[in-house]
């Protein structure tokens, strides 16, 4: 019995010490200068919490536990190892769905074991197994809907009524399980209908709101966690669930207010549905040579970059770098501002342009960059469209009115590199392009970025 | 036995040190720590281990197997995005090449 007890205390003390490992791992990763330590932190937490339940009593199947852990563990490690920098959005709603799966799971089985545990428990198993597998599928249609596998956005009538059913349903259903101790056809039944409710849910989101919705299934699959971490009485389960859910509420909130979006805007209405025309621009876009643009950079005083996705789909990040490297070199003040919703969600531009080596203390957040355009003599956009149109500021019947963007029209030059004459991500034309001091350099990203690395060279 | 209001207090105090820890975050690191969550929160590992390891019935052994499998999956993906997003970051100080 005493052997018994002090397995115990060991298991206690290990989980507490995992929860203080993933709390300052969790801190350490809040500051770019710290971060990387962090995440090594969290990781060692991991690791003990996981071994240390290998000794938790009363345990059996230990050899299928072990080809399951390897099975999910060797295949997170592969397609984690492989994925490009760009797809990183959808990965992360992959694995964080995965996370939503396993906590179902665990009320599964604990649903299905039929120890009665009593009326609170059975609420936290229910709620905790409903809301993991509404991040199950959900974050897989999110997954799909990034990685392109489906249309982006899939509406009909009386969509919000039907999902508002299926709510209904899944908690009656979730309630009858609690109080009357459901059999094991109510419970799959239950299950079915949790996961058909984050479908419905997430396929009339938009893909440009995705970001806003994994982080917030990210925040989901925490508080699952924290629940199904009381029913089994796992104080690492319950903390590490916790802080979790609400670090990443409020992380949902701090991405939902830099897209000028409500949550329950993202949520219940769809980008762009706003009707109301919005006002034409008049004038032409003026192209320029990339020689041109050569000259003007090389002999400017001051150039801000603003990339955007479409600077990372043509790969163009190492080339622009290479840029910014020959102009700082003949005493150009080069600095890269960065707006933050550029890339497939806040900060993800950040890390594209750390994979090409750029470091964070010459790359600007649109706050503290925003003053300094007035006296830029060259705003050189690439890839970015929506985050630097003036209208934004100006014209209230524009989808994208009262959104903060960069003020790349404030700049003495402002160069743009584009691919063609299209409008952008979001379909609204953009009026920086038609301004008196803008010319467009058409072309591929990564071939003008070239080109306009021969042409400094040159000079 | 974690119970009642014991209970409460630690979600509690959990919640508020995850709002405080987030609370002063730049947004360039919005992204890397969305998905360092992600990857704490693959603790969940832990409890199908344990749902898996006290499963009888051949239904509860085939969910167990399937949450142990997405949890590592979880946890070990969560982990290596994480850190290849952050070995990126470096200042210009510390930049060899």
């Amino acid at each position: 019995m005493s052997e018994f007890v002090s397995m115990r205390t060991l298991i206690e003390a290990s989980y507490f010490v995992a929860a203080i490992l993933f709390i300052l791992g969790l801190k350490r990763m809040s500051s770019p200068v710290t971060a990387r330590g962090g995440i090594v932190w969290a990781g060692a937490g991991m690791v003990v919490a996981t071994v240390v339940t290998f000794l938790y009593p009363g345990m059996g199947n230990y050899a299928l536990m072990m080809v399951a852990i390897f099975i999910g563990g060797v295949a997170a490690w592969v397609s984690g190892k492989k994925v490009a920098m760009t797809d990183m959005p959808q990965m992360i709603a992959l694995y964080n769905g995965m996370g939503g799966g396993a906590a179902a799971a665990i009320a599964a089985v604990e649903l299905l074991g039929g120890e009665d545990h009593g009326v609170v428990f059975g609420i936290l198993a229910v709620l905790g197994g409903m809301i993991g597998a509404v991040s199950f599928s959900g974050s897989l249609i999110a997954f799909a809907k990034l990685q392109g596998l489906m249309k982006s956005t899939f509406r009909f009538g009386g969509q919000q009524i039907i999902n508002l059913l299926l709510l209904a349903a899944t908690v009656f259903l979730a309630g009858y399980i609690v109080f009357q101790h459901g059999e094991i056809d109510i419970v799959v039944i239950f299950f079915l209908l949790a996961l058909i409710l984050g479908i419905t849910m997430t396929l009339p989101i938009g893909g440009a709101d995705m970001p806003v919705v994994i982080s917030l299934y990210n925040a989901l699959t925490g508080l699952a966690v924290a629940f199904e971490g009381f029913v089994l009485q796992n104080a690492a389960m319950i903390i590490a669930g916790t802080v979790v859910g609400s670090a990443g509420t409020l992380l949902t909130q701090l991405m939902a207010k830099a897209m000028n979006r409500s949550l329950a805007n993202v949520l219940f209405s769809s980008f762009g549905d706003e009707t109301g025309e919005a006002s034409e621009i008049s004038g032409a876009m003026k192209p320029i040579e990339a020689a041109d643009v050569g000259v003007m950079m090389a002999f400017a005083d001051k150039v801000l970059i603003v990339p955007g996705y479409g600077m990372a789909v043509a790969q163009a990040q190492h080339k622009v770098w290479e840029l910014a490297q020959l102009l700082k070199g003949r005493g150009v003040d080069v600095k890269f501002a960065i707006h933050p919703v550029a890339g497939r969600m806040p900060g993800h531009m950040n890390v594209l342009l750390a994979e090409a080596g750029v470091p964070y203390d010459i790359i600007y957040d649109e706050d503290d960059i925003n003053a300094e355009f007035a006296t830029a003599d060259v705003a050189l956009v690439i890839g970015a469209n929506d985050v630097v149109n003036p209208v934004a500021r100006t014209d209230p019947a524009s989808p994208i009115y009262g959104m903060p963007i960069l003020n790349a029209d404030h700049a003495k030059n402002v160069i743009v590199i584009k691919r063609g004459q299209g409008a952008g991500f979001s379909g609204i034309e953009n009026a920086l392009f038609f301004l008196d001091q803008t010319r467009m350099l058409y072309g591929d990203g990564q071939e003008m970025a070239s080109q306009l690395i021969q042409e400094v060279k040159s000079i | 036995m974690i119970d009642g209001f014991i209970a409460l207090y630690i979600f509690m105090l959990a919640a508020v040190t995850g709002y405080e820890i987030i609370g002063r975050v730049p947004s360039i690191l919005h992204t890397p720590l969305m998905s360092g969550s992600n990857f704490v929160h693959g603790i969940v590992l832990v409890g199908a281990m344990v749902a898996l390891g006290r499963a009888d019935t051949t239904l509860e052994l085939v969910i167990g197997f399937i949450g142990v499998v997405l949890g590592a999956g979880n946890a070990v993906g969560g982990y290596v995005v994480t850190e290849r997003m952050l070995e990126m970051f470096k200042s210009s100080k510390e930049k060899s090449s």
